[in-house]
Order: C-alpha cells, then sequence, then structure tokens
C-alpha cells in the first residue's frame, strides 16, 4: 500500500508509480450509490455479469460465482443490465421480480 | 581548451549544430516560422545519416510535444523547437513535461503572438509560458544560442532537477542573422554532454513505473511543491555547469552578464538580442564619463531575484527593457519589470534604484541606439531629481 501520508519530500518525483499493479490498493467502491445484489439461489453462472463487468469486481471460484468485490465495484450497473437470467420467484434479497442481478441504492446499507 | 571550428552561421543554424552533436533519441517538431530552419537543418542531417535520432514528423505542436514526453518518459534523450503560436497550440502539455519532471530541451525562437498576424521578434510566447515549470535561457547572439543549447541538455537531465528546458534566442534578428559562431569539438561537445542515465523508463520491464497517472487533492499538491522545490536547487546547477563549460570553450556562463557595473549609478536590464545594442550605447556613454551599467539576464526561470537586487543595490535608478507585456498588470509592465520589483521590494531591505519600466520591440519594431540613448537620458535625470515619473513607457511607439 503507498503512503498516504507521504510528504513532499517523500512523494515520487512527478507522481510516478513505482509499484506494479496497485491500482487494486486504490478503493474505489466507496464512489458507488447502487449497489448490485444477486440471487445467488436462482444464478445460473453463466458468466455473462463476468465477462460485462469493466471492473473485475466478480468473484469467481471454481468456475462458479460467488459475489462481488465491493471494494471496486463502482456500482455502474452494467451486470445487472445485462445479466440474462431472469428470477422465477422473487429475488431473495428486494423481493421484487426481474433480473438475478439488481441494483439497491446504498443508502439501503448500513454504514451509509 | 579544447578544440573548436570557426562558422558563419544563422542562430538556427547553430542550434541545429548544437542538436547534431547532442543527437539526442528523438526530435518530434512541427515548422513554424522563425523555429523553422532550425528543425528543417536537423532533419537534413537526419535524412543524410549524421544523427541517429527518430524524427517524429507530427501534425502539430501539441502533438509535437506530447510525443516527446512519451519518448522521455521511456527514458530517452528528447528535444523540439518552437515559436509563437507553436508555443502557444502546445502549451498544456509543456505544463505536463515539467510537472512529469522530464528532461525535455526546446529550442524557442521568440516570435510574437497572434493577433494581428506578425511573425517578427518580441517574447510573449516564452514569456507567456514562464510559470509552466520549464527553466528558461536566453540567448543574445548565435553563440550564445549554441552554447545555451549544450548546456539545457545537462542542466535539464541534473540527477537533481529532471526539469525541461527552453532556451531562446530572438527570432529573425538573432535566429536568421549570420554571425562568427565557434562550434566546439564534436567529441568535445559529446563528452560534456556525456550520456543520460534516466532515473527509470517505460520500456524497463523488470522495474515497470505508471507515468502520468491522477493525482487528486491527496497528492497534486505535494507534487507541485516538488517543482518549485526543484526550481529553487536549479541555479547553482546552472552557475555549475556555466563554469564548466568556460573552461571548456573559455566562454563561461552565469546567471546574468553584468557589464560596467561596478561604479555604475544607474543601469539597464534587458534580455537578449537587445543587449548587444545597448552594449554598443553604455559603451559610448561610459567615454563620456557616465555612470551606467547593463545587466543581461541569461536565466528567467528560475528567477535570480536576489541575485539582481544585489547587484543593483548601489544603483540609484534601474530601466528594464521588456519585449513583452503583460496585460493587465500594474501599469501594463513586462514580466521582466515585475520579477525585478518584486525581488527588489522583498529582498532590497527597503533600500534599492528606482524603477521604470519600458516595452520595446512587439512585433519586431526595431530598437536603435537612440532609443536606448533616450533611456539613458531619462535615468540619469531619475537619478538626479529622484523623481520616478511614468511607471510603464514605450520605445519606438508612435505617440
Amino acid at each position: 500500500m503507498p503512503n498516504l501520508e507521504a510528504t513532499w519530500k517523500e512523494a515520487s518525483w512527478g507522481g510516478v508509480v513505482y509499484e506494479a499493479g496497485n491500482s487494486v490498493e486504490y478503493i474505489t467502491g466507496g464512489w458507488r450509490s447502487f449497489r448490485p445484489i444477486r440471487d445467488m439461489k436462482q444464478c445460473t453462472h453463466c458468466m455473462i455479469c463476468w465477462v460485462y463487468c469493466p471492473d473485475s469486481s466478480i468473484l469467481v471460484k471454481d468456475g462458479k460465482v460467488v459475489g462481488f468485490d465491493y471494494d471496486h465495484c463502482k456500482g455502474c450497473g452494467i451486470c445487472a443490465q445485462e445479466c440474462p437470467v431472469n428470477v422465477k420467484e422473487p429475488h431473495e434479497y428486494t423481493g421484487q421480480m426481474g433480473k438475478v442481478i439488481q441494483m439497491v441504492p446504498e443508502t439501503e446499507f448500513e454504514g451509509w | 581548451m579544447a578544440k573548436s571550428i570557426v562558422k558563419a552561421l544563422d542562430g538556427a543554424q547553430a542550434v541545429s549544430n548544437a542538436m547534431r552533436q547532442i543527437n539526442p533519441d528523438v526530435v518530434a517538431a512541427y515548422p513554424i516560422t522563425p523555429q523553422t530552419a532550425v528543425v528543417q537543418n536537423f532533419s537534413q542531417y537526419v535524412a543524410d545519416g549524421i544523427v541517429d535520432t527518430e524524427f517524429v514528423t507530427v501534425e502539430s505542436e501539441h502533438a509535437a510535444m506530447s510525443a516527446c514526453i512519451g519518448a522521455a518518459a521511456a527514458g530517452g534523450r528528447v528535444m523540439t523547437a518552437t515559436a509563437s503560436a507553436g508555443l502557444a497550440l502546445m502549451w498544456e502539455v509543456v505544463y505536463v513535461a515539467a510537472s512529469m519532471r522530464l528532461p525535455i530541451v526546446m529550442s524557442v525562437v521568440n516570435r510574437a503572438l497572434s493577433a494581428p498576424l506578425n511573425i517578427h521578434c518580441d517574447h510573449s510566447d516564452s514569456m507567456g509560458a514562464r510559470d509552466a515549470g520549464w527553466i528558461q535561457l536566453y540567448a543574445e547572439t548565435a553563440q550564445e544560442a549554441y552554447d545555451n543549447t549544450l548546456q539545457a541538455v545537462r542542466i535539464a537531465e541534473h540527477p537533481d532537477l529532471l526539469l525541461p528546458v527552453m532556451s531562446m534566442q530572438d527570432g529573425f534578428i538573432t535566429g536568421h542573422g549570420v554571425e562568427r559562431v565557434e562550434i566546439l569539438d564534436d567529441a568535445e561537445a559529446k563528452k560534456f554532454i556525456g550520456t543520460y542515465q534516466p532515473k527509470h523508463s517505460l520500456l524497463d520491464v523488470d522495474h515497470p513505473a505508471t507515468y502520468g497517472a491522477w493525482d487528486f487533492y491527496d497528492f497534486y499538491f505535494e507534487h507541485k511543491r516538488q517543482q518549485t522545490d526543484a526550481m529553487s536547487k536549479a541555479m547553482p546547477i546552472i552557475v555549475q555547469v556555466g563554469e564548466e563549460y568556460g573552461k571548456l570553450t573559455g566562454r563561461k556562463y552565469g546567471i546574468f552578464d553584468p557589464y560596467e557595473m561596478d561604479d555604475a549609478e544607474v543601469a539597464i536590464v534587458v534580455l537578449s538580442s537587445t543587449a548587444g545594442t545597448a552594449r554598443t550605447v553604455v559603451k559610448a556613454l561610459r567615454k563620456k564619463g557616465v555612470k551606467i551599467g547593463l545587466i543581461k539576464p541569461r536565466v528567467f526561470r528560475p528567477f535570480p531575484a536576489r541575485e539582481l537586487t544585489e547587484a543593483l543595490k548601489d544603483v540609484k535608478a534601474v530601466a528594464v527593457l521588456d519585449r513583452s507585456v503583460s496585460f493587465g498588470a500594474m501599469d501594463g509592465a513586462g514580466p521582466l519589470f515585475l520579477e525585478l520589483c518584486a525581488a527588489l521590494y522583498s529582498y532590497g531591505n527597503g533600500r534599492g534604484p528606482l524603477a521604470v519600466d519600458y516595452i520595446f520591440g512587439l512585433g519586431g519594431r526595431d530598437v536603435i541606439p537612440a532609443y536606448i540613448e533616450q533611456v539613458a537620458q531619462d535615468l540619469l535625470r531619475i537619478a538626479e531629481t529622484g523623481e520616478r515619473g511614468d511607471l510603464v513607457r514605450y520605445l519606438g511607439l508612435r505617440e
């Protein structure tokens, strides 16, 4: 993790970043105003959300979607838009019909 | 002293000869009068295989500086040249080069900015870029333009600085005027410049680094403070390089060039080619017993505030000659005067000369010795009466 308290004498010249691939340490999830929520029971693991996510924030393990990387998901909603699977029963979180992935306002979550 | 050959060259040829000896990795440039000859000559060296430079023929000056930035970030020794509207079009990326701490050297052949359209000399182009974070050197002659170009490489690439350098000469007057120029022996020039070891390089895949990442309220301020710090360290390095160059060539360079200043009671401060005219007038007046001196600043960025204040401390009246206007500034003064006034106020301990500004030579308006003589007469009157009169005056303007 870069030293966020570095003084002007300590910071790298010209803003050059020496740590390769360190954008993973820059937590961008705080920008999110809508949070994607997946109904895990009704998800078919088709991976369409994984293909479309522009921030590599769909977490996959052993060929199965296991969740979202909320530290980096900016809440763009592309996964919810592209999700091809409609729920057969009301969404387990929202209680609404519609997609397996649905967008929920961040204001509904703790810590807002 | 090192070997050199004497040639009859104009200022543009002198600079392209320096570029030939520097043999930069990359030159990206776009032609604009009166800089065109610089890159035209240099592109001939490229075509003839005299240099190894990758010459990028870009579609604009904005693209020229952008290509230079990419090449410099890749670790190359990079140069370009421009003037007037070309520098103005570069504007955005001129700042980027300095902010990314890329030691690019740019030859500027000073020309007025439009409108009305004008191709002749004044300093509005480079003075407009005075706050961009570049070191600025001004040359009086073709010889100085050549010498400054070689030194600029050493200054820019100094590991304590890594700042780009703009090296100026007056459009047409110097750029197209043929003079006697001593060109250093190629091998000696190459030895003086040395090889460039970039701090890091985009092409160094074993040590990957990201350039030009964004920089918000969390770090931008710190990076700007670093640029100020680098500028504050530049002056001794400029002097050191100038002394080393002096030992090599017999032509020592400093921060400014004083003439007859030891017992001067009045003084003129002027940049570039007009200093030659002023020196002639000062020399003639000295023969008549007039205690007048001349200071020709070579370094405008960083501004030598303490050094100029010290040099002028015993002078009763000083006239600054400005070849550009800072429109809307105090009484419509020029940038050299404004900086000097700030210096005298801040470092003069409440003493120091009465100072007046003369705007001159805009759009190539000729400056004749009679104008400088008029300035000298004004200065002597101010010194005698202690009355400054108008703060800003005009030389050679139809009134």
